[in-house]
């Protein structure tokens, strides 16, 4: 009888935290897999046109990337103003695309290629001569889906 | 000698450090979501040039923009804004005009016979051009295509194009094909 009165008494009985940092650790590392850290330092100020029609860009890790823009502030007096390429880390001249191309390929399933995409951030100011000469170094090398990344904006009215 | 218990230790600020380990991930992840227009590029030619020749002239719709980020449409100064709605009369050619694309019968799932436009979108730009405003343009013409499939799936489904099913979409898709076509590298001047 008196075992009963016993448990009915006293105070509620804390709840044990002891798991929480193992919650919170779970957490973490969902957060840490998917981050997608930034893989290269861009060296170029890009600022990418705005449009309304724009698609998501699906399988990121089928998407290699071709920044073009003009250098940054403290770059210049070595670089200069001109729009530049650049894959990867560092600057790049329009025919090192085919190696750049085929060292991304080189790093994926062969099966996985005819998917890959190739995004092009562009300055919105830039000539269009480059990308030109960009797109035809592309379809020579085959890499013929692309997409121009834009931001998603209301700004064109149209 | 009394057993002495190691003395534990106390892990309740374990917590806390992950949160704060948590909260710099949550910040520094950038769930910036990659868009952007997707377009196809053409393969290289290899002699296909008797190809070209074939298309009408009046199943062509050109667009040029030099190298002070003009348009000329159909041998027209345009303004940017309005080359949606010409586009956008150029493909479906509702009057069935002569001087508009010429339209060919073809059987589509879900419609039956349907007049198919046969016409093509040309773009050619300078070297010159901004890549702002050719984005801009390329944006105004997927813009018509997406109106136009936009318009024909909400009188025949009741539905917006992309929520019809894959099947309908397709069907929808035959009928406004996007064809834009891009001229091979040349300087048109300015």
């Amino acid at each position: 009888m008196s075992k009963f009165k016993r448990k009915g008494k006293g105070d509620m009985p804390a709840i044990s935290t002891a798991s929480l940092p193992d919650i919170v650790f779970m957490l973490l590392f969902f957060f840490m897999v998917t981050t997608v850290m930034r893989d290269s330092t861009l060296k170029i100020i890009v600022h990418v046109p705005e449009a309304t029609e724009v698609k998501k860009l699906e399988r990121k890790s089928l998407v290699s990337f071709i920044y073009v823009g003009s250098p940054k502030e403290n770059l210049v007096p070595i670089y200069g103003t001109e729009p530049r390429i650049q894959l990867n880390d560092k600057f790049a001249k329009v025919s090192d695309i085919q190696d750049y191309i085929s060292a991304e390929r080189d790093a994926r399933d062969e099966k996985e290629i005819p998917f890959m995409t190739t995004s092009l951030k562009v300055d919105e100011y830039t000539k269009m001569g480059i990308i030109t000469d960009i797109k035809q170094e592309l379809r020579k090398c085959n890499a013929l889906k692309i997409n121009y990344s834009t931001r998603k904006g209301e700004k064109t009215n149209n | 000698m009394a057993k002495r218990k190691p003395p534990e230790i106390n892990s309740s600020s374990m917590a806390d450090i992950a949160f704060m380990l948590l909260i710099f991930f949550l910040v520094a992840t950038t769930m910036d979501i990659d868009s952007g227009i997707s377009r196809k590029l053409p393969p290289l030619p290899e002699d296909q040039q008797e190809n070209n020749d074939k298309i009408k002239e009046r199943n062509v719709f050109v667009v040029l923009i030099n190298k002070n980020n003009q348009l000329l449409v159909e041998n027209e100064p345009t303004n940017i804004k309005f080359l949606k709605d010409k586009a956008k009369e150029f493909i479906a050619n509702p009057r069935n005009l002569d001087n508009l694309p010429e339209k060919k019968e073809t059987v589509v799932p879900f419609f039956g016979k349907y007049m198919v436009s046969k016409g093509i979108i040309s773009l050619q730009n300078d070297r010159g051009t901004a890549y702002g405003t050719y984005i801009e343009v390329q944006n105004a013409l997927a813009k018509a295509y997406n109106e136009l499939r936009d318009d024909l799936a909400l009188s025949k489904f009741g539905k917006k194009f992309k929520d019809l099913t894959t099947d309908k979409r397709k069907a929808v898709q035959k009928i406004y094909p996007q064809r834009i076509s891009e001229a091979e590298p040349k300087n048109i001047g300015g």
